[in-house]
């Protein structure tokens, strides 16, 4: 022990080793590589995937059509062209082929006037069919954006909740979700739309033009689907509340809630955001189903899914007609789900290590 | 056995007829809940018309006592009640009878997807980043995002009225291949994308190395070794193609025109059966989780790893 202690003396230490640092040496040091986050990271790496990018490119390119054009756009919704006040209907207008014109329009064409073309042609009752897909793109993608957003609110809440508090009120709410889960949601889904279609009243607010059968979804979507995404934050709760800096901010006197807000959610904000883009075009997915059973949007509004369904009608004939609103179904869905993937890809830390 | 998986078992039927009754349950209460009750709106009916409708059918008693009849009804005799609109007709031999044509669909529909899916899966896996595995994979994303009316009215426009080939009338006997067709390409493309990646992971797993570095033979190590391990998270997916197979059945069978359950059901949204509404939810919901039970339990059984908590 004192052998070792005699042995170390000042002689045999380097002098050069104690001298201040350079500037230059501590440049050398301090910027080996830009410091990067986690959601950097991420974005970096979802930003070399291609295909999510055509994806979402595609999204946002659909969605900016769909607000603006019908701005901008020379016919309504639900303007039926050959109807005019005071005058005979002309039938003329009614299933127009893609850029034909009804005959008043051709005698104002040989006038010289110039006339917008119907791009899709109309439909049975002479609406312009290009604009009526416009609005149905839109009301799908807002059903498809809205309930997923209802489905993170509850989802989220409640799963942080039973993550974070266990015990008790873990073992309660998971036992609900159990039963919910196995509920059969479609029957359940279908069940409640036709009743709450005839027991809700939205006479008079802003949700009459939708309609009580795309409210009672929202409240179906609310009631049902947010289990899984429960699950899935709870989950990654119960891990990070093991976590040393919960332990600290517990002892600082944080509040469950604020622990919670500030530094739970947070950290499980990609699976959040997966999970969310993913839910999106199963709520598509679901309008465009009960659509097709008659219990969707309602008329005059149109949605995708009602659109091909009442395309089934006049199908032999007008084949177009439902291949339209089919690959703008497709193409959303499609892409929308390409973009989870990519997502899944670059934020799920899981596949990362 | 040992009493962890008897408790388990037990926990799950427990579980499951829990939530039949909630369907029971919210399905009865839901559906009294419509204002004015089944027979308003139809051609006006004097007053002891309705009256004599309503003790004919029992709605003239309080809804308690309703209840627990239809419950007593349900569960001693499956008796759902007379159908409201099919004048002389029971529900329970409506559903029976649409479910003779359903099943038949359902299940050939179940297990061609299996079949295909679980091939294709393999493939894609074995031949990975090939140009086959690509294919496979861009065709299966597309009929996961394609909704089962639009790909049934495709199939139907190119295959019966262009082409000629199959009956469009579900009906007859060559007509249920198209139905068919349409009802498995969503569940198989799952199964597909399902089996892939688990055949991916079992392929890396070191047990495979250890097979491959003694000698074993490729075919025996994909058939003896891989493909056995890798079609366990393949089984989970049952129970919900069974479900997804129930709703699509309806949209399918309204396309083509097939006389099962699902064509019931829609047509008794249409016309608001209310009886029949009530019956074919309670009698499908029973059985996908039904369904759902045994995937569940036959799933903790073939794989021993799986701890019951």
């Amino acid at each position: 022990m004192q052998d070792s202690v005699k042995a170390f003396s000042l002689q045999q230490l380097d002098a050069d080793a104690f001298r201040p640092a350079t500037e230059q040496e501590k440049e050398y040091i301090t910027k080996m590589r830009p410091s990067s986050t986690f959601f950097r990271d991420g974005v970096k790496r979802l930003s070399r995937n291609k295909v999510a990018m055509v994806s979402l490119i595609l999204i946002v390119l659909i969605t900016i059509a769909c607000i603006v054009l019908p701005m901008v756009w020379p016919y309504h919704y639900d303007a039926m062209l050959g109807v005019r006040p005071g005058k005979p209907v002309d039938s003329s207008f009614n299933n127009l082929a893609p850029f034909t014109y009804g005959k008043t329009e051709l005698k104002r064409i040989e006038a010289g006037e110039k006339i917008f073309p119907h791009i899709f042609g109309t439909d049975a009752h002479g609406r312009d069919y290009f604009i009526r897909v416009m609005y149905g793109t839109r009301i799908s993608l807002a059903v498809g954006f809205f309930a997923s957003i209802i489905v993170l609110i509850i989802g989220m809440t409640i799963g942080a909740v039973a993550g974070y508090c266990g015990g008790k009120v873990d073992l309660i709410i998971m036992r609900i979700v159990d039963i919910i889960y196995s509920l059969p949601d479609m029957l359940v889904i279908i069940l409640l739309s036709v009743v709450l279609g005839r027991v809700l009243n939205v006479e008079g607010t802003i949700f009459e033009k939708i309609g009580a059968n795309i409210i009672s979804m929202f409240i179906v979507f609310g009631l049902l689907y947010w289990v899984s995404m429960a699950r899935l934050i709870r989950g990654q709760i119960l891990s990070l509340r093991e976590q040393e800096y919960v332990l600290s901010a517990q002892a600082t006197g944080a509040k469950g809630g604020w622990i919670i807000r500030k530094h739970l959610l947070p950290n499980c904000i990609s699976v959040i955001i997966i999970s969310t883009a993913l839910q999106i075009p199963n709520a598509i997915f679901t309008e465009s189903f009960l659509s097709f059973l008659g219990l969707g949007v309602n008329a005059p509004m149109p949605s995708l899914g009602s659109l091909a369904s009442d395309a089934l009608n006049g199908i032999y004939t007008y084949t177009y007609r439902l291949i339209i609103p089919a690959v703008v179904i497709c193409l959303i869905v499609l892409s929308l789900n390409l973009f989870g993937d990519g997502l899944r890809d670059a934020f799920d830390p899981k596949l990362n290590a | 056995m040992d009493s962890k998986m008897a408790y388990y078992i037990l926990k799950r039927i427990v579980l499951a007829i829990l939530t039949i009754w909630i369907v029971i349950t919210v399905t009865f209460f839901v559906m009294h809940s419509v204002p004015g009750g089944p027979f308003v709106g139809e051609k006006a009916i004097s007053k002891e018309a309705q009256a004599a409708l309503e003790a004919k059918y029992g709605l003239d008693k309080p809804l308690m006592e309703q209840y627990f009849t239809y419950l007593h009804d349900i569960l001693t005799k499956f008796d759902f009640g007379p159908s409201l609109k099919q004048r002389g007709r029971m529900v329970i031999d409506i559903i029976l009878d649409g479910m003779k044509t359903s099943a038949k669909l359902g299940v050939i529909a179940a297990c061609c997807a299996a079949l295909v899916g679980i091939v294709l899966g393999a493939v894609a896996a074995i031949r990975r980043n090939t140009v086959l595995d690509k294919v496979i994979m861009v065709i299966t994303t597309a009929f996961v995002s394609m909704p089962s009316f639009i790909m049934g009215s495709f199939l139907l426009i190119v295959f019966s009225v262009k082409l000629g080939l199959v009956p469009a009338n579900g009906a007859s006997a060559g007509g249920l291949i198209l139905p068919v067709i349409t009802l498995m390409l969503y569940p198989m493309s799952y199964i597909t994308r399902l089996t892939r990646s688990s055949m991916l992971d079992v392929l890396g797993q070191d047990y495979i190395r250890t097979a491959r570095a003694k000698g074993v033979s490729r075919v025996k190590i994909i058939f003896g070794h891989a493909l056995k391990n890798s079609l366990i998270p393949v089984l989970t997916y049952f129970g919900p193609m069974l479900a997804y197979i129930v709703t699509g059945s309806m949209v399918v069978e309204q396309i083509f025109a097939v006389p099962g359950i699902g064509r019931q059901f829609v047509s008794s949204i249409t016309n608001r059966d209310y009886t029949m509404i009530m019956g074919t939810t309670i009698f499908l919901a029973a059985l996908i989780v039904i369904m759902n039970l045994i995937t569940d339990l036959l799933y903790k059984v073939v794989d021993p790893r799986i701890d019951f908590k």
